[in-house]
């Protein structure tokens, strides 16, 4: 799926390209919160990974002038994977509304430090260099294929990992804590533990997403960490329902689709398009755009001797 | 009771206070490997007291828990459960969302996981041995037709099938039943214990079972802890101790004598 649509860029009109990259850039950030939808946790501050990936990039590329792409996306990922750990430790013991509240006033206090910041443009945020690619410097019409590319690798690479997690003994675990956290307690697994990693792998993801959409808006600013921001991405979550890896994709691409037209076609209530979509996603797919993968699978499993 | 040469279970001087009040006191007993072990008394008498402390759950104040000769007094749970003494629930502790297949291999999965920091993640759920486990453990508790069913909707005495089987499926050496017949009716209360009883032996595990009803104890356990105020005042084969006069009086009451069909 990921070779056709890396394949597809030529064929792809120009204006196209730098949408499904944030798309897809944003698809990994989703995946995060998939990850924690599982086991019952819902984070309204997914933004502050989304964020803290975008400004380890646009830093490292103005203080430090290293502008290489892959090493850049790897360092997103990582510095919000560092934060997520340390956050982990408090954040593990939540559940709930007290996970989800938690976690929006961790991004909010982000927004607030980077508001405050004036050497890093306060609210207007910074531009990010532009970046190489091992030394290819491509430009123009190139340059969004380039990232497109990237984004894809780095969402293909993503998609197979998560899927190796969701078949572990630490991912098939999100149903049985969700349901009984006493008893997996008493099979001997730390629940505490297993839900600090969940931060922390949704902590990567996010960086990710949120380094690739720095490198393809080639802007970065402090409504990254926005509440809004993770809204959207709660917003895409439900969207797309944790029934699978694909769902996460599927559902980002959807909703980036759907928005682009909303605005195009009627400027001034795109929102109350967007809410109406989601709307009917809850009462006729109650489990997510992600659901009607399933099933058509299932047909192909029937039909299929 | 003599000392066993080589006891699984050695537990000397137990003892374990909440502030002024004396839950568990001069509690020494050894358990010989493959016996099955009732433990009776009334509420409060310090029976879960006592599995608290063997599990983990509670640190002993004073005293030693000893497992297969090696000292596990004041272990995390956790320790615990992987060195071999699992548990089961007076209240059946599942997953109601997923199937009775679906908790036996998380179940069966966590037992066989990998070691160290990455050994949830690296272990994958249904793996062939973790599967081939579960597969086997539903047939040994004989709830095989309802391997597809949610376990929400399962009846009761399933339930509690399914919440030992759980405790089972990694193969402990130690499991410590809560009143495994709880909350289940007096007709089907044989049954179960038939079933749940004969998987146990055939997997050659050690047990301690909780329990109110005197007929079944009678009938299931090889011998009788009797605990009274925190201490255990009967110690014997199921004649024994349900013959015992302060037995008698304190706990089963006067109209329960062994081998006689009665009630509890």
């Amino acid at each position: 799926m990921f070779l056709f649509a890396a394949a597809a860029a030529p064929l792809l009109p120009d204006w196209v390209i730098p949408l499904t990259t944030i798309a897809l850039a944003n698809a990994l950030v989703v995946l995060g919160l998939v990850v924690l939808w599982r086991a019952g946790l819902v984070s309204f501050g997914q933004a502050l990974y989304y964020c803290i990936g975008a400004y380890a990039v646009a830093l490292t590329a103005r203080w430090v002038g290293f502008t290489d792409a892959f090493g850049l996306v790897l360092l997103g990922g990582v510095a919000a994977g560092l934060i997520a750990v340390l956050i982990g430790f408090l954040l593990a013991r939540y559940r709930e509304i007290f996970f989800a509240m938690l976690s929006l006033a961790l991004s909010m206090i982000l927004y607030g430090v980077l508001v405050k910041t004036e050497s890093l443009g306060s609210t207007d945020g910074f531009t990010v260099t532009t970046p190489t690619f091992l030394g290819y410097a491509p430009h123009g019409e190139m340059l969004g294929r380039s990232l497109y590319w990237l984004t894809l690798a780095v969402d293909a690479v993503a998609a197979v990992l998560m899927g190796v997690y969701f078949r572990s003994v630490a991912g098939a675990l999100a149903a049985p804590i969700r349901d009984n956290e006493i008893r997996v307690e008493f099979l001997g697994v730390s629940v505490t533990s297993i839900i600090h990693t969940k931060v922390v792998i949704a902590g990567i993801l996010g960086g990710l997403g949120g380094a690739l959409a720095a490198l393809a808006i080639g802007h970065v600013d402090p409504n990254m960490a926005y509440w809004t921001t993770s809204g959207g991405f709660v917003f895409v979550t439900i969207l797309a329902g944790a029934g699978s890896v694909a769902a996460a994709f599927v559902g980002s691409l959807v909703f980036e689709a759907v928005r682009s037209f909303a605005v195009d076609v009627m400027p001034g209530l795109w929102q109350m398009t967007l809410g109406s979509v989601l709307l009917l996603t809850i009462l006729f797919l109650p489990d997510g755009l992600g659901s009607l993968l399933a099933r058509l699978k299932r047909r192909g499993e029937a039909k299929a001797p | 009771m003599t000392e066993p040469a080589n006891p699984i279970l050695a537990v000397r001087d137990l003892e374990k206070t909440f502030g002024s009040l004396v839950a568990a006191r001069d509690i020494t007993v050894s358990v010989p490997a493959e016996q099955t072990v009732g433990v009776i008394g009334a509420n409060g008498a310090g029976k879960t007291t006592f599995i608290n402390m063997i599990t983990g759950h509670l640190t002993p104040s004073k005293g030693s828990i000893w497992f297969e000769d090696q000292e596990i007094t004041g272990k995390p749970s956790r320790e615990i459960t992987r060195l071999g003494i699992s548990r089961s629930f007076q209240v059946a502790q599942i997953f109601p969302s997923l199937t009775v297949f679906e908790n036996m291999c998380i179940a069966a999965a966590i037992a066989r996981r990998a070691g160290g920091l990455l050994g949830n993640v690296t272990t994958p759920v249904h793996s062939a041995v973790a599967t081939a486990e579960a597969e086997a453990t539903i047939e040994l508790f004989q709830i095989g037709r309802y391997r597809n069913t949610p376990a929400s909707t399962l009846p009761q005495g399933v339930r509690k099938l399914l919440d030992i089987g759980m405790a089972v499926v990694g193969w402990p050496r130690l499991l410590l039943l809560d009143e495994p017949t709880s909350g289940i009716s007096i007709e089907e209360k044989f049954d179960l214990m038939n079933v749940v009883m004969s998987a146990l032996k055939t997997r050659k595990i050690t047990v301690l079972f909780v329990e109110h009803d005197m007929e079944i104890v009678e009938r299931f356990a090889d011998r009788v802890l009797a605990f009274y105020d925190g201490t255990v005042i009967a110690d014997g084969t199921p004649t024994e101790t349900l013959d015992n006069a302060r037995v008698q009086e304190l706990i089963s009451g006067t109209k329960f004598k062994a081998g006689r069909p009665g009630h509890a």
